[in-house]
């Protein structure tokens, strides 16, 4: 009996490291991310920018989002979600709902190669090779996607890519939310 | 220097690493003279290969050699030297290389230094500390090359080391760190191979010693170093954030304060021997916790470098294993018997028992405040910071019950002591505590406050005590000067300790209670008065560093008409990292109070937002730290450890040959 008493720390060892595998599982598995954190712009205005397109060049501010319900998507092509994200965007955007690309810390050309050979659903893609609007977000990773209402606030930041389920689940009421408040006032 | 040289070097401390492990372990069992005798030189080798690595790696840097990939993402051919040398350290891969080698340093002073240590023994030791080798070793080499190339275009130049980065203190506290962390390594050795051998005796806990306190000594002066580099360097006037990283220096801190008194007692009365391994085991195990937990991206903090799932798996399944199997080790060869030291209700060893506790209850009271929120948010029950109140509410009362033990404990005779002769001896400072503490805060803050009542009694209580028993000891010596000689060092080293302890609570209590700070907007040439100062803000100018050019601000502070300090904070933009604006505090520094000055934003016609701090005692805190560190130098400098092991030694052969 006095030896059992001496397995305890082992005991509650193992009960920690089972913990710390599945946690790492999660994440490994994109089930979990602990960098998950909500926005801190949330119900505040989207930060002022002025960045270049990527295909055109042409500088784009936050007036280009004027009266617009719209999707703020954060990506990159060094991104692996991204890859697996950007088919439903394309759907999303035949659906008539407006996304505005960044380009997060990345090479534009790259990005352009990837507008061409995968299509746009972006109504624009600033060019954030730097990452500052990247840091003025609060991103911490790709790809992100906030919801900006017609007043040009924040009302949701979902990171991880967007796809059926999360559209159903999250974006579409909120979205439809935003549309009543509006017709509504 | 070719990288690829540094590259090889580490291919060959592998293979060295794995020969330390493997050879002695099989001299052990085969109980051969020449396989326990090639640990020495195999741990030399190892030494030097990781030696070599580390130097090409240093090279690297200060040569600018952006092809190597952590040089391009970390250094930048602007910054200064010692920033260069700094950057190696900057980041996941460099830091690895730089522990593994703080590693390979300790064996070898283990090596040189345990000549009295029987072979066996020795060769254990080195064997334990050579698999930690190998997995750091293999670590690196499979996942984290810090000699990775970005060949065949490398870059013109790096994209500089973070800026937060870029201070004096950064450039020695993650080595301080290290060499805290990985010194407790030794005694996890020492831990492992007295289980392993059925020898756990007083003579264990003895070789552990020394070790066990030059490693808390360099976690003391890391912690303090960190605490202050934070201070200064982030611009918020904070000194300690309860963040992730800074937990996991914290907690092998804490348990290994607890290790150092619990490794005395087994010194000198035999008594918690499991406990004691069990302690060094933890120490070890949190550390080992602290060095990986922050990078495998389960845990996410202002420090942590970047995260990558690989990584994650591979620090998880070593972890996993080092602890794992050393917790089942214990569970297996722990001596079940009961110590055959006796000791009353009232002596030495049951307050050390209990300041034992109460680290320990410290300790994993912050491993639950640090990984409370990730249980919950991956159980998906919401997010939770949880953030100082939770640590204020467990510390306050597990620190006061600690100080109070902490006056009693040295006070106290081994074995037993009678409740007249300990009240006797503790009354005076009991009470001198209480006066000071109910004086203290009318007198300096004009009202009672009770936080600050209470620091500064337990703070009292501990220094009275402290000197009281000072005094006890020096009753008999003729001379005051005679008496005080004859203490050891390791006396002097408790004395300075626990006084440093008192003094760093006095800055923590009342820095907490007293400080004031204000934001305000201030056009060039206009008078605040705070907190009994008068600010000046003179405006700002241009200012250009080494790799940064800066809007530099001029602060006269005054106090009743004369001129008190001159102050320059900044507003720094480094030339690499255009959009990371380093905000740079200055400091008027006193024994009893600092003014920081922080600069916010510049606002129309040369007006600026600022924000003066006034901070009272908080220099005490790192004081107080200081006197920590320099005490577990004095007891671990202890001449007696040496002299004390040959002659037990001796006896010891006498008498088995009785």
């Amino acid at each position: 009996m006095q030896r059992f008493k001496l397995f305890i720390p082992l005991i509650a060892f193992i009960v920690l490291a089972v913990f710390f595998f599945a946690v790492q599982k999660q994440i490994g598995s994109g089930d979990y991310n602990p960098e998950n954190m909500p926005s801190a712009l949330l119900n505040k205005s989207l930060p002022q920018f002025q960045l270049p397109d990527v295909q055109s060049g042409a500088t784009i501010a936050a007036d280009v989002l004027k009266n617009k319900i719209a999707l703020v998507n954060v990506w990159a092509t060094w991104c692996p979600s991204c890859y697996y994200e950007h088919p439903y965007l394309m759907t999303l955007a035949q659906q008539g709902v407006v996304i505005l690309g960044v380009d997060y810390k990345d090479e534009p050309e790259k990005a352009q190669q990837w507008l061409q050979e995968k299509g746009n659903p972006y109504i624009a893609v600033l060019d954030d090779r730097v990452g500052k609007l990247g840091l003025d977000l609060g991103v911490t990773g790709a790809p992100e996607t906030y919801v900006i209402d017609r007043r040009g606030i924040v009302r949701l930041r979902y990171q991880g890519p967007l796809e059926q389920r999360v559209w159903d689940e999250t974006f579409k009421p909120l979205l439809e939310k935003l549309q009543n408040e509006n017709s509504g006032g | 220097m070719t990288p690829e040289l540094g590259h090889f070097a580490l291919i060959l401390a592998l293979f060295l690493a794995l020969s330390q492990v493997v050879l002695p372990t099989i001299g052990v069992f085969r109980r051969s003279e020449i396989l326990l005798q090639s640990a020495r030189p195999l741990a030399l080798g190892l030494m030097v290969m990781l030696s070599i690595a580390f130097a090409v790696l240093a090279h690297a840097f200060l040569s600018d050699d952006f092809s190597v990939a952590i040089v391009s993402s970390q250094s930048n051919s602007e910054l200064p030297w010692f920033y260069k040398f700094a950057a190696v350290w900057g980041g996941h891969e460099g830091s690895l290389l730089l522990w593994v080698w703080i590693l390979s340093i300790w064996s070898v002073a283990v090596a040189i230094f345990s000549r009295q240590l029987p072979l066996d023994m020795l060769a254990r030791v080195l064997a334990v500390m050579g698999a930690i080798a190998v997995g750091f070793l293999l670590f690196m080499l499979l996942t984290s090359n810090p000699f990775a190339r970005l060949l065949p275009n490398p870059p013109q130049e790096g994209s500089d080391l973070n800026p937060l980065l870029q201070d004096p203190g950064m450039v020695i506290h993650p080595p301080m760190l290290y060499f805290g962390y990985v010194g407790f390594s030794v005694a996890f050795a020492f831990a492992i191979a007295a289980l392993w051998s059925g020898q756990l005796d007083a003579a264990w806990a003895r070789w552990s010693r020394p070790w066990s306190n030059i490693a808390w000594m360099f976690l003391s002066f890391g912690i303090t170093l960190g605490s202050w580099w934070a201070y200064s360097v982030l611009g918020w006037g904070g000194w300690w954030f309860w963040d992730p990283v800074e937990n996991a220096s914290f907690m092998p801190w804490l348990v290994g304060t607890a290790l150092i008194h619990s490794l005395a007692v087994t010194d000198k009365r035999g008594a918690f021997k499991s406990w004691t391994v069990l302690l060094a085991i933890f120490a070890f195990s949190l550390s080992l916790l602290g060095t990986f937990l922050v990078r495998s991206g389960v845990l996410t903090s202002v420090h942590s470098f970047a995260a990558d799932p690989a990584r994650g798996i591979f620090i998880l399944a070593f972890l996993a294993i080092v602890i794992g199997s050393s917790l089942t080790l214990y569970a297996l060869r722990a001596p079940v018997v009961l110590s055959n030291a006796e000791y009353g209700w009232l002596s030495r060893e049951i307050f050390l028992l209990l300041n034992n506790v109460l680290l320990l209850a410290a300790a994993l009271s912050v491993l639950c405040g640090t990984l409370f929120p990730l249980a919950v948010d991956a159980l998906h029950l919401g997010k939770y910071s949880v953030g100082p109140p939770y640590f204020d509410a467990v510390f306050v009362p597990l620190m006061s019950l600690l100080l109070v033990f902490l006056g009693i404990g040295p006070s106290n005779n081994w074995k037993n002591n009678r409740v007249h002769d300990l009240s006797r001896r503790l009354l005076p400072a009991a009470i001198a505590s209480l006066i000071v503490g109910a004086i203290f805060p009318i007198a300096y803050g004009g009202h009672f406050h009770w936080g600050v009542a209470l620091t500064v009694c337990l703070a009292g209580w501990v220094i009275a005590s402290t000197l009281q028993e000072l005094r006890n000891k020096l009753r008999n010596a003729q001379t005051v000067a005679t008496g005080l000689r004859r203490l050891t060092p390791a006396y002097y080293g408790m004395v300075i300790a626990h006084t440093g302890f008192a003094v760093a609570v006095v800055g923590v209590g009342l820095t907490n209670a007293y400080t004031q700070e204000r934001d305000l907007r201030m056009a060039v040439g206009e008078h605040v008065q705070f907190a009994g100062y008068d600010f000046l803000f003179a405006g700002t100018e241009s200012a250009r560093g080494p790799n940064y050019v800066a809007e530099r601000g001029l602060l006269v502070v005054s106090s009743n008409g004369k001129q008190v300090a001159e102050l320059h904070p900044e507003k720094r933009r480094y030339n690499a990292r255009r959009d990371q604006i380093m905000t740079e505090a200055s400091i008027d520094a006193g024994v009893f109070r600092d003014i920081y000055i922080a600069l916010g934003e510049p606002l129309e016609n040369g007006a600026w937002a600022v924000r003066l701090h006034l901070k009272p005692f908080v220099r005490w805190i790192w004081f107080g730290g200081f006197l920590m560190g320099l005490g577990g130098m004095l007891a671990a400098a202890d001449k007696r450890y040496r002299l004390l092991r040959r002659a037990e030694a001796v006896s010891e052969s006498v008498a088995a040959a009785i």
